[in-house]
């Protein structure tokens, strides 16, 4: 039983990325009809930006000691943070936080990188076909990997969660295990709510807000939005300026978790594609739930037992649903018709 | 049809002395050694391949590469099973690659648009895994299919020397070169090129029947408008499948025929980023041209070992004759071009080419030609016309 908590627990910080990306692929989809092939390239951005924050955060000051020196001989250099030296405890607080921190930035950067994105390129894109529309995002998405390679080089950066929260968390003990069996980390499940939050902030904003009757107006019928005055275009701009910093957003978050490097988003943006395609293109409760169901799914997968059943399985269980869902069920969970059957 | 002002016959007979010059051509480019050359012609030959499916009928596939991968493993196998000749190894190749195909194809292409492509991409980066996991034993995982020392390789007689043996045609080797130079270039006449541009030539060929047959013009149908050819009655599936298989086979060929200049096999020919390499050249080339296809895979093949290479000294001893100041700014900025950084490069131009010039590589050169040469008559205008609608067919899915 443990066990089984603990393999859901493991897919629910994969399935929370997931659903974040997916999320945003299909408000770009259901909004502007655009199939987006740079948006791993995106969640990748916002894992850059960590790296970028936390090297400007950390940045360090040497002053020669006056007093100690070194074995050599020659004054001991000391080094010190420049923020500590600025703000003192406050200063080490926010280098820790350094993922927080990057979130706040983070919003401004991605909603700029994904108004200019379709103000720059994806706009020329609206009336050619999907299969161009893939090949000049798919282009964006080599160029933006390649940009950030060459500054910030092959290898994984790695970057650490705040102190308070790296620890593992036991998590059977809420539920009335014994201590010990369902061992966890405390960041992933900061993940995990984040992404809740994120996700019902999306949902809430698109439902309760004027703005988003609007845009969700514009989701189902374009054409008349436009004829009653309403200016959809920059309504739809917004909405990919937005569905930018959700994928920002989930890279700068998943920092801790996996140590950023240039073909992470390429690496998501497949399986990305695969839960937007099982949740139904359009969806956006199908993204996220397929977000969360293929993560758990997988996490299940690579459980020894099953592996010793069917062996393999783990590599390949995401590609196999999809399959299946797609010849089975062709409009995905829960799509709407119409989307893109031609 | 094409915008080619050549009959087919021309055409071929111009490919096929093309072709053979290669080393010659190629030599003053710095490209004319082997491994490029055999590059060139076997990812034309890929090329040529997946352009029968996406040219043609407008699928787009994002895994091509796993025949590929296929045809290799294929071929190493009739390596160290059966012989060191080249044409068994082949053969199997293609028809590993061709049942594959058939059912993946089967399968996929149950849907179309964007979604056959999350199925070929899905299938695609199943056998990656698979090949990396599960199917080792097979595959040999991480370090790639090798030939050995202790492989059966029947038909061969026992090796008296230690060495490994290398793939051979009747005990032609594939990587005898013979050096001769000519107008004072060095030129390399390597016996796996011309092999695998004698392959390159017939894949040319049987595409361009392809393209003239009614077999061709019903794929055109199915990209020019499917529910239309469904509404008039016609089971367009079969047509489909057949130009799916037929392009996995060309992928498989290729696959195997590197294999054969160079006997080993590795997943990483299976990642989806592979597939895209080959959707690049079709598309850079011209998707639904004759000659796009090998162009385009050319011209990436050749930028590919060309940028590599530079570095920043080499750079910046092209702008020693400007300021010292300007020239390391310039340095800096066109370093990030090239070495490393010449995806970079391949990105940006085909975001160029996709934007402004969906017909490729050709369509440019139709275009310029149609420019240059012979404005304001009338028919020819017409042409041009027609030219532009031919360009927008291709543009379409």
């Amino acid at each position: 039983m443990g066990d089984i908590v603990l393999q859901i627990l493991n897919g629910l910080d994969k399935g929370s990325a997931y659903a974040l990306i997916a999320l945003g692929l299909t408000l770009i989809f259901g909004t502007l009809g655009v199939v987006n092939f740079a948006h791993g390239a995106l969640f990748m951005l916002g894992a850059f930006v960590t790296v970028t924050i936390s090297k400007l955060l950390s940045f360090q000051s040497v002053t020669l000691s006056e007093t100690e020196t070194t074995a050599w001989g020659s004054p001991l250099e000391i080094r010190e943070p420049v923020l500590q030296a600025w703000f003192g405890d406050f200063g080490l607080w926010m280098i820790d936080y350094t993922v927080l921190v990057s979130v706040i930035v983070a919003i401004p950067v991605m909603f700029i990188i994904g108004v200019v994105m379709e103000r720059g390129l994806i706009k020329h894109f609206y009336s050619r076909p999907h299969a161009e529309q893939i090949l000049v995002t798919f282009g964006l998405a080599i160029v933006l990997q390649e940009i950030v390679r060459t500054f910030y080089g092959a290898n994984s950066i790695s970057q650490s969660a705040p102190e308070a929260l790296r620890g593992m968390m036991d998590f059977g003990v809420v539920l009335g295990f014994e201590p010990g069996m369902v061992p966890y980390p405390t960041w992933r499940f900061v993940y995990f709510f984040f992404s809740l939050a994120i996700i019902g902030g999306v949902f809430a904003f698109l439902q309760f807000t004027t703005f988003g009757m609007v845009v969700r107006a514009g989701m189902a019928d374009r054409e008349t939005v436009g004829l009653l005055g309403i200016n959809i275009d920059k309504r739809f701009t917004f909405m990919f300026g937005l569905a930018a910093t959700v994928a920002g957003l989930a890279g700068v978050m998943y920092t801790p978790i996996l140590s950023p490097n240039y073909h992470l988003g390429m690496d998501f943006l497949v399986l990305s594609f695969i839960v937007v395609v099982v949740g139904g293109m359009g969806s956006l409760p199908g993204a996220v739930a397929a977000g969360f169901l293929l993560g758990i799914l997988q996490s299940f997968a690579s459980m020894n037992e099953v592996k010793e059943i069917i062996p393999g399985i783990d590599q390949i269980v995401i590609y196999l649903v999809a399959v299946i869902i797609l010849l089975t069920r062709p409009r995905g969970l829960m799509g709407r018709a119409g989307v893109m059957e031609d | 049809m094409f915008g080619s002002k050549f009959s087919d016959r021309t055409t071929l007979t111009l490919f096929i002395i093309v072709v053979a010059l290669v080393p010659l051509l190629a030599a003053p480019l710095g490209a004319g050694y082997p491994a490029l050359m055999q590059f060139f012609a076997i990812f034309g030959i890929f090329a040529i391949g997946f352009n029968i499916l996406f040219g043609l009928t407008g699928y787009l596939s994002f895994g091509h590469a796993a025949f590929l991968g296929m045809g290799s493993y294929s071929a190493v196998w009739m390596f160290k099973l059966l012989s060191m000749n080249v044409i068994p190894a082949l053969i199997l190749s293609v028809l590993i690659a061709g049942v594959f195909a058939l059912v993946i194809g089967f399968i996929s292409l149950r849907r179309s648009g964007i979604y056959f492509s999350i199925l070929t991409l899905a299938f695609a980066q199943m056998s990656y895994k698979l090949a990396y996991s599960v199917l080792t034993p097979i595959t040999n995982g991480e370090t790639g299919l090798q030939l050995a020392l202790d492989d059966p390789r029947i038909l061969d007689g026992a090796r008296e020397s230690g060495q490994l043996p290398s793939p051979t045609l009747f005990g032609l080797d594939m990587n005898a070169t013979n050096n001769i130079t000519l107008f004072g270039l060095d030129v390399q006449l390597n016996v796996g090129y011309f092999f695998s541009a004698a392959f390159l030539v017939l894949a040319f060929w049987i595409a361009m029947r392809i393209f003239r047959s009614p077999f061709g013009l019903m794929l055109k149908a199915v990209k020019t408008n499917q529910n239309r050819l469904n509404y008039t009655g016609v089971n367009t599936r079969p047509y489909t499948l057949a130009a799916f298989v037929i392009s996995g086979m060309y992928a498989g060929l290729a696959g195997g025929l590197l294999a054969c200049m160079d006997p080993l096999a590795g997943a990483e020919r299976m990642v989806w980023t592979a597939s895209g390499e080959v959707v690049l050249m079709t598309i850079l080339g011209g998707a639904g041209t004759l000659l796009g296809p090998v162009i385009g895979a050319s011209v990436i093949k050749f930028a590919e070992a060309k940028l590599s290479k530079f570095n920043e000294v080499i750079v910046h001893g092209w702008f020693d004759f400007l300021p010292e100041g300007l020239a390391n700014g310039l340095t800096w900025v066109v370093a990030k071009f090239v070495g490393d950084g010449w995806h970079l490069t391949l990105g940006l131009v085909f975001m160029l080419v996709v934007t402004f010039l969906p017909g490729g590589l050709v369509e440019g050169a139709r275009r310029i030609g149609n420019f240059l040469g012979r404005r304001g008559q009338k028919d020819d205008l017409e042409q041009l016309g027609s030219n532009v609608q031919g360009g927008k067919t291709t543009a379409a899915e």
